[in-house]
């Protein structure tokens, strides 16, 4: 039941990243078509147009809950994949708590850049 | 107990082999591979993007970023990822049972939902086709 259940948040995260990280995706890989969010010449992911983002808050609150969907997604999907070699139980928990870890790391990781770096741009703006 | 959860066991043929069940299977299997690619570029991304809390923007300014061969690897990342996500959407669609047909009787000749299902698959993949074609001509140009 408790996997029926992930399961189905799993495919639900991946339903939202497909229009989150499809947007993230739009705004970085088709900046030459779009300009989304990049006043500052040509190159989406200069220093200049990345601190532009990271000043709003609408990003900052955007890149966490796509580090979250996106870890959740994506480690779960790679531990599925993993238990499917029936492994041994020792073993299948093993890997449970090891992603579980690693998800929960990287969360920290980008959550703090994230915050930081809105700081690093607010800053920039006010001089 | 533990030796009948090792009969199972096929290994990686079990992760990629569609045996003769379609276009379809091969098509999922493939959605683990773009899977897992998308997620190892996605975990380096998080270190590399972290960075920049500390003022270190590495893709920026000359290097290895630049390189033809780091544009042509995040192209393909790019594709993994339209890939992944139109697919995704099919399997989303098909595991709650939309575009399968309804359930009928098994009367020989029996008809098979995958032929049902197809049309969704040739739609989700000329859309990752479109995203595909816009993304490279963005990279070209960019």
């Amino acid at each position: 039941m408790k996997a029926a259940r992930l399961w189905t948040w799993h495919m639900a995260a991946g339903a939202v990243l497909f229009f989150v990280l499809g947007l993230h995706m739009g705004i970085m890989h088709l900046g030459e078509i779009g300009h989304w969010f990049a006043p500052y010449g040509n190159l989406t992911v200069s220093i200049a147009n990345s601190r532009f983002r990271d000043g709003m808050l609408t990003f900052t609150v955007g890149y966490i809950a796509l580090l979250a969907i996106g870890l959740f997604h994506g480690l779960y999907g790679l531990r599925t994949m993993l238990l499917e070699l029936t492994l041994r139980p020792a073993m299948e928990k093993a890997i449970t708590v090891f992603l579980l870890i690693l998800g929960i790391g990287l969360l920290g990781l980008g959550t703090w850049a994230a915050v930081a770096a809105h700081g690093v741009a607010l800053a920039g703006v006010k001089g | 107990m533990a030796a009948a959860r090792q009969e199972n066991r096929i290994g990686l043929w079990g992760w990629l082999g569609g045996g003769r069940w379609g276009i379809e299977r091969y098509a999922y299997s493939l959605h683990r591979l773009t899977g897992l690619a998308v997620l190892f570029y996605f975990l380096l991304h998080i270190v590399v993007t972290s960075l920049r809390a500390r003022g270190i923007y590495l893709w920026t300014g000359g290097g290895f970023f630049h390189k033809p061969v780091f544009r042509f690897g995040e192209y393909l990342v790019f594709a993994a990822f339209a890939y992944h996500a139109c697919n995704g959407i099919r399997l989303v669609l098909v595991e709650l049972g939309v575009a399968i047909g309804k359930p009928i009787e098994p009367v020989f000749p029996y008809k098979t939902s995958l032929r049902v299902q197809r049309p969704l698959l040739i739609a989700v993949m000329i859309v990752a086709l479109i995203l595909l074609a816009a993304g490279g001509y963005s990279g070209l140009t960019q």
